[in-house]
């Protein structure tokens, strides 16, 4: 559950990521990496559990499990999308932060 | 346990090597080197900041989900699987099997990617060629 959750973000940001292509201004590149890295690396850790539990115990889990499986990937779309927020504000490719900040200024 | 540990490791080594191109690429810049050395060190930096990019990103879930499951923690010994030798062996174990084949997949992942990029700029290259002629 939670490799097919890493896989539709990957899939949702990749796309995205096409779109604001060649400019680039909303980095989605940062949760495509995110994303698609920690996919491959569960997609590994499945076909090894696969191996080891076999065809019939792997794709038939226990719903507490695939409750909490759900709960790991959703939580971990939202740690993806904190670190994707940092990147966009500490970068800030439009300046759009620096703008306003400095409006700010200006009104005091 | 800890097989993230492993593509960690080749995360490290390859933002180390970008570090070490990026600096080459400046100063092939400051000596005026050519632009066929500049353009080579910079397509070098850009590939591997990919590939560091997709270790990094999944070495960081992937480290939130053992802290989830319990198996690291943020004080020492940080990995619970260090407190007791058999579960140590265990975890060595799964670093050697499971660690190695995540770097390396996600290496081959790197690989094509770069492979299809290098396709894609090629045909490009052609037909600007053919359009010119």
């Amino acid at each position: 559950m939670t490799l097919l959750v890493s896989v539709f973000s990957a899939i949702i940001f990749t796309v995205l990521w096409y779109k604001d292509a060649p400019k680039g201004k909303m980095l989605y590149i940062v949760p495509c990496f995110l994303f698609w890295g920690a996919s491959i690396m569960w997609f590994v850790d499945a076909i090894f559990e696969y191996i080891e539990l076999g065809a019939e115990e792997y794709f038939s889990p226990a719903p507490a499990d695939m409750l909490n499986d759900l709960f790991l990937g959703l939580s971990v779309t939202a740690l993806g999308l904190i670190i994707w927020l940092a990147a966009l504000i500490i970068k800030d490719p439009e300046g759009k932060v620096k703008t306003s900040i400095s409006k700010r200024k200006k009104k005091k | 346990m800890a097989c993230f540990i492993v593509p960690g490791t080749e995360a490290i080594v390859v933002t180390a090597a970008v570090a070490v191109l990026k600096a080459k690429e400046s100063k092939a810049a400051q000596l005026n080197t050519g632009k066929n050395v500049e353009s080579k060190l910079s397509s070098a930096v850009q590939k591997l900041t990919w590939l560091a990019g997709l270790l990094w990103g999944g070495v960081i879930l992937l480290a939130f989900e053992h802290l989830w499951h319990g198996e690291v923690v943020p004080f020492p010994p940080f990995l619970t699987a260090m407190a007791d030798p058999a579960e140590t062996a265990e975890m060595l174990h799964e670093m050697m099997t499971v660690g190695v084949t995540m770097a390396v997949l996600v290496t081959l992942v790197w690989a094509a990617g770069v492979a299809v990029s290098h396709v894609i700029m090629s045909r490009k290259t052609s037909e600007t060629a053919e359009d010119n002629a």
